[in-house]
């Protein structure tokens, strides 16, 4: 195994997250997108502690506070979304255009 | 690193399976019509990623993936899904915007961007072998990192009370 077919795999997943937020109008899907892109940052923070062998596992730990962090940044997102949902009948991002002239 | 160099070992066409199955579970995430499909293709992203942590040696990381991601928060995005009643069934005209050429531009930029600079950088360079246990990643996690985990928590506690706050009706 080389660790390049890791780092570009990783790209791709990011890449696809990407296109993901920018092309979706619901924000739940906004949100599923953003995650494939934390997947990816984690695949190459793992990869890349395998790679450099330190002693403390510093890669592992920061993927693992990675996903802490999402799965803190999943709740607080769809509490705002259905906050945003009850009071504008919509979730599509599009249609929030409250601060807009 | 010629492509038939590559495959001849057996741990790449492992790889290559979960990196296809991975890619074709992100693709059908971004591209689905039906919100609930989107929601379980991306289980099976998280499930390629964590396999991909097992072949890495990382397999605490390989497990909170499952335990916190499969178990956790795709049933919080499916309880979104439903209260947020997003359509679920196909619904082509509202899932996306009309202007995709835009975004699949940027994808496709960010994608050559950094898969160049990646293989520039390291080549061929292999992998070391190796497993770490759990047992070493709390021995670290809890001496070395021991602010920083705090501090992950005090975070998780924050977005507890934020999340009740947030979703809650108003009393009055």
């Amino acid at each position: 195994m080389i660790v390049n077919q890791f780092l570009v795999l990783a790209a791709l997943l990011f890449s696809i997250g990407i296109y993901g937020v920018l092309v979706r109008r619901n924000a739940v899907l906004v949100l599923l997108s953003i995650e494939l892109m934390l997947t990816a940052v984690n695949i190459n923070l793992v990869a890349f502690g395998q790679y450099l062998q330190d002693a403390l596992v510093s890669g592992q730990v920061f993927a693992l506070f990675v996903i802490t962090i999402a799965a803190a940044e999943v709740g607080i997102g769809l509490a705002i979304v259905i906050l945003i949902f009850r009071n504008r009948a919509s979730a599509n991002v599009d249609e929030l255009d409250l601060l807009k002239w | 690193m010629q492509f038939t160099d590559w495959i001849v070992d057996a741990r790449n066409i492992v790889f290559l399976v979960i990196a296809l199955a991975m890619i074709g579970a992100a693709v059908m995430v971004v591209t689905s019509r039906n919100v609930i499909h989107a929601a379980l293709m991306l289980v099976v992203a998280l499930a390629g990623s964590a396999a991909l942590f097992l072949m890495l040696g990382a397999e605490f990381v390989a497990w909170t993936m499952i335990l916190v991601y499969i178990g956790a928060v795709i049933v919080l995005f499916l309880f979104g899904i439903m209260i947020t009643r997003a359509p679920t069934k196909a619904d082509p005209v509202r899932l996306d915007h009309k202007r995709r050429w835009p975004a699949i531009f940027v994808a496709l930029g960010t994608f050559a961007t950094m898969a160049t600079v990646t293989t520039m950088a390291f080549e061929d360079a292999p992998l070391p072998e190796g497993v770490s246990r759990a047992a070493d990643i709390g021995q670290v996690l809890f001496e070395r990192f021991v602010i920083p985990f705090e501090v992950v928590s005090f975070v998780l506690l924050a977005a507890l009370i934020g999340g009740i706050v947030l979703a809650r009706k108003d009393p009055e």
